[in-house]
């Protein structure tokens, strides 16, 4: 192995067995990892990230290839791999009953840190991830941010030469993601040290300084960022068409011959096309108003996905979901609404109405309300406080009357596992009181609509996510509801499968059905009509994308992304709490 | 080799010691801070010891019965009086069977004693008078009790009579008995020792199956397999944790049969000492053996308390006696740790330093402690799968 390669695979392979489907983690993976930057592996879910990092740190064993790190063999000296680099596993390894202090200090046990080498190393590691204060407090105490720093300094308690960190920023909130951040560009320049990052979360990717994409099982691509965006240079538009609202205008352009990807972002629809001039199909579009952007990994990561997809694109059309009462007005009134567990506001005073047909955001970190919220507009959970109305009922007296006008997917997908898609979809469908005629006749419509029917017969924890996602809409639907509660439907699932996630909400939306989403995805936040920032249980902001993002408008930043504006709403909401 | 390449600092690095130190330390923050394992390790003993030694009891005391005298004399008034001086019974007079049947049936007596009204007069006859004792056989044991008792009841009521006519009770064969080891012949003196069997096996078995199991589920495991210390070291860690809480649970166990319960001692305290730590050895081999085919506290706990806990409970020998199993059963026994265990803290409690059963006991416990501590240390590598 080279002197600047510190991680070096090559055809790499290793499966899992899943019930009765073998599932292969990676195939034949081989890439290269340079000394002294970070390295970023990007893709959803089931791409193989976790499999690759623990091949890296010894703890599986290939079925073909080899890997070698620190230019040891990670599977035949797996011990001398473990006391030569730092792991931080997805769940970050902490042990909750154990204060900071003694996370720390087992850890600079178990990695033989000297005595008289604590203090010194300790209190680097406080002052880099502002833990000080909270030295005595139990790691099952601390925020999602802190745990997460709290995992990130026990791995460095001895400075190790690769650092390989899994996941670190999932559910984390944008404010820690940034510090996380920090702290990892400041480890690389000032100890030279070489990191290794999976994440899921593809505007990560411009941070680091190579990038390996992994896409089932197998590398799609592997270079600088900036090489992969570069490559999309001139196919890359924002477009508007005045009188005609972005999301029927990204409908109308998505799939479109020459169009690769079509989303909404906020005041404009952003456009990838195949080649570097406009598709005639766009620019015949009367009234269009179309001007350059700039490219970004994501739209690379698109593309290079688009190809590899064979057959005719399935646009989702979502038709014969609405029910005839097409009026305007508003579905859902929340006032005042606060919930308390023990002494602890999880929700505290939230105001919010919903038109109909409308897609509205809730945007925040974990541990901010948004599930707590969900809940109480599910009539799940009775609020300490404070007046709920949806579709004109109110919780507190017809919550069932209301529940039968709603549809809930949650984070989990609350599918049952040991049934199959068939038995899935039919148990739902009895569920919410369907019989005879109507009953197939909506089961007809799930198995084409997502495209089930040929995993029918499939038990449903077998399914990859994407189609498990795919069901739990589906199931969540069969009822025809007028409003839909998302809870994280798209955390994990790779972009093409979040897009045509996005595209069934539009088409839900276009007839009429109103939906109330959360998610942690700054950019999915740009497809919702209106958005609520959430923080600690209140509501920092409600307004429409474009207006959330232009509040952290400076003459420094004149294009503020989601991720600036809500840093900087957080921010100011500290420093108002810290004020009073 | 791995000193140059895994980095400048390897030479300085602490060694085996301060690692074991580390997780051990470890383990004790956890157990303190956790509710489920201080329930386990202190709560559970104590509920158990205060069941076992005052609410469980397997002898016969004060039980209800129905006395029928059908025509009252001073003979039937005798026997009644000696019944009632008896520990055994709490004897009530009733004027008829079909009172007695009555509360027989509901279960307000748990047998009936029937004097006929010819009792004195057939008293005094060659070929003496028969007493009708019906018991209820629902509860076999307390039933065979009753009948044991009756008899006893009714013999030495003949010798006292006999004795007050200055004559003596000729009967060919008299019974001399005596009693060894318990000679109050109190249950509680042989299940409360038997308890430090349980309590370790709750400790040993369930409590280190569950926490290994723990770190697991909260992918703790993950990120310990990924430091210098080796497999060795974090079964070690737990090992000397658990076998030093099991040591505590066996002392507060003694300490409380004795001094509580006023069970004797009659064997060496060390004895007693090195078989439970060869025992403990066996028991926490086990949990660990547990945990290393089940990887989730929930599916760890239930084989737990079926191969280990229930087994201690019901086949070891610590409520029901072995011998009198069928022959099928007291062939599985022979699997089951607690069983060696059991026969040890019996004999030491309540006979003494018996070599000739201690000695082929512990062995069993040495070789069964020897066997699942090779099985977890084999089957656990610092792999994921």
């Amino acid at each position: 192995m080279p002197d600047h390669l510190v991680l070096e695979a090559e055809g790499l392979s290793k499966s899992f067995q899943a019930g009765s489907r073998r599932v292969t983690a990676l195939d034949a993976v081989s890439l290269a990892i340079r000394a002294g930057v970070v390295t970023g592996l990007i893709g959803p879910d089931g791409a193989g990230k976790t499999t690759f990092m623990r091949l890296a740190a010894g703890l599986l064993v290939p079925e073909a290839g080899k890997i070698t790190v620190l230019g040891l063999d990670a599977t035949k000296e797996s011990l001398a791999v473990q006391a030569a680099l730092g792991y931080m596993p997805q769940r970050f390894g902490l042990y909750e009953d154990l204060t900071v202090q003694e996370n720390l200090d087992l850890y600079a046990d178990l990695q033989g840190v000297n005595a008289a080498a604590r203090p010194e190393r300790y209190a680097e590691l406080m002052h880099m991830t502002g833990l000080a204060p909270f030295s005595r407090r139990l790691a099952g105490r601390l925020s999602g941010g802190m745990k997460q720093k709290l995992g990130l300094a026990c791995t460095l308690v001895r400075a190790p030469r690769l650092l390989l960190l899994d996941e670190p920023t999932v559910g984390v909130d944008p404010v820690s993601r940034r510090e996380l951040w920090a702290i990892i560009d400041r480890l690389v320049k000032s100890e030279g040290m070489s990191v290794l990052l999976s994440t899921a979360y593809l505007d990560e990717a411009e941070r680091c300084a190579e990038v390996v994409l992994l896409h089932e099982g197998r590398v799609l691509d592997q270079g600088p960022p900036d090489a992969m965006s570069a490559r999309m240079a001139g196919r890359t538009w924002a477009v508007t068409a005045p009188g005609i609202r972005n999301r029927d205008l990204q409908a109308a352009l998505d799939g479109q011959p020459g169009v690769v990807d079509a989303l909404v972002q906020g005041e404009h629809v952003r456009l990838v096309s195949a080649a570097s001039d406009l598709p005639d199909s766009v620019s015949a579009y009367p009234g269009i108003v179309v001007r350059e952007a700039a490219p970004r990994f994501e739209d690379g990561f698109i593309d290079l996905l688009r190809q590899r997809q064979e057959g005719p694109r399935h646009m989702a059309s979502m038709q014969g979901q609405a029910e005839g009462t097409a009026t305007d007005g508003i579905v859902i009134q929340v006032q005042g609404l606060r919930r308390r567990f023990g002494d602890f506001w999880a929700v505290d005073g939230v105001d919010f109405q919903i038109r109909r047909g409308e897609i509205f955001g809730l945007l925040g970190a974990n541990g901010a309300g948004k599930t707590t919220t969900f809940r109480m507009l599910c009539g799940l959970l009775p609020p300490s406080a404070g007046q709920l109305q949806v579709a004109g009922l109110d919780l507190r007296h017809a919550a069932s009357a209301a529940r039968a006008r709603i549809g809930y997917m949650s984070q989990k997908f609350s599918l049952y596992g040991n049934l199959s898609v068939a038995q899935n979809l039919d148990f739902f469908a009895r569920a919410y009181g369907l019989s005879g005629r109507t009953r197939q006749d909506r089961l007809d419509w799930a198995a084409s609509e997502f495209e089930l029917g040929p995993y029918a017969d499939q038990l449903s924890a077998e399914l990859p996510l994407g189609y498990k996602q795919r069901l739990a809409m589906a199931c969540a639907l069969m009822h025809r509801p007028e409003i839909i509660f998302l809870d994280e439907p798209t955390s994990g699932v790779d972009p093409l499968a979040r897009r045509e996630f996005w595209q069934r909400i539009n088409g839900l939306a276009r007839q009429g059905v109103t939906v109330l989403v959360t998610t942690h995805f700054m950019e999915e936040a740009e497809y919702c009509d209106r958005l609520a920032i959430m923080a600690a249980g209140r509501i920092l902001a409600l307004a429409e994308p474009a207006a959330i993002k232009a509040l952290a408008r400076t003459p420094a930043n004149p294009e503020p992304s989601m991720e600036d504006a809500f840093i900087q709403l957080v921010e100011v909401s500290d420093l108002a709490r810290a004020a009073a | 080799m791995t000193g140059e390449r895994g980095g400048p600092d390897v030479r300085l690095r602490g060694g085996a010691g301060m690692r074991l130190r580390g997780l051990v330390r470890k383990e004790f923050l956890q157990i303190v801070r956790d509710p489920s394992s201080i329930a386990i390790a202190f709560l559970m003993p104590i509920f158990l010891l205060v069941l076992f030694g005052y609410g469980v009891s397997l002898d016969a005391d004060h039980v209800p019965i129905a006395l029928v005298a059908e025509a009252p004399s001073s003979d039937s008034a005798d026997f009644t009086a000696s019944l009632q001086g008896s520990h055994s019974f709490a004897p009530r007079t009733l004027a008829t069977m079909a009172e007695a049947e009555q509360a027989l049936r509901v279960g307000e007596v748990k047998g009936i004693i029937r004097l006929r009204a010819d009792f004195s007069r057939q008293m005094r006859q060659s070929d003496g008078a028969p007493i009708q004792v019906i018991v209820d056989g629902v509860d076999a044991n307390t039933a065979r009790l009753v009948l044991g008792y009756a008899e006893g009841a009714w013999g030495s009521w003949l010798a006292g009579q006999t004795a007050q006519r200055g004559q003596t009770l000729s009967t060919p064969v008299a019974m001399e008995s005596r009693i060894w080891f318990n000679s109050e012949l109190r249950s509680r003196n042989y299940l409360v020792p038997g308890l430090v069997a349980i309590i370790m096996t709750l400790i040993g078995a369930l409590l280190t199956a569950l926490v290994m199991a723990r770190e697991w589920e909260r992918g703790t495991m993950e990120a310990l397999m990924v430091t210098p210390a080796s497999m060795t070291e974090v079964l070690l860690g737990k090992l000397v944790a658990y076998f030093i809480l099991g040591t505590g649970g066996m002392l507060l166990t003694v300490g409380l049969s004795v001094w509580l319960f006023e069970v004797p001692l009659r064997g060496s305290f060390w004895v007693l000492w090195t078989c439970s730590s060869l025992f403990l050895l066996a028991a926490l081999g086990m949990g660990l053996t547990i945990s290393t085919l089940a990887r989730s506290q929930f599916v760890a706990g239930q084989i737990a308390i079926i191969a280990t806990f229930l087994p201690a409970f019901l086949l070891s020998g610590f409520i029901f006696d072995i011998g009198s199993m069928p022959a099928v059963v007291q062939a599985i026994t022979h699997v089951i740790v607690a069983r060696y265990f059991v026969a040890i803290v019996q004999t030491l409690f309540l006979a003494g330093d018996v070599w000739s059963v201690i000695l082929p006991n512990a062995l069993a416990l040495a070789v069964m402690a020897a066997i699942f501590l090779t099985i977890t240390w084999r089957k656990s590598r610092k792999r994921l799968e």
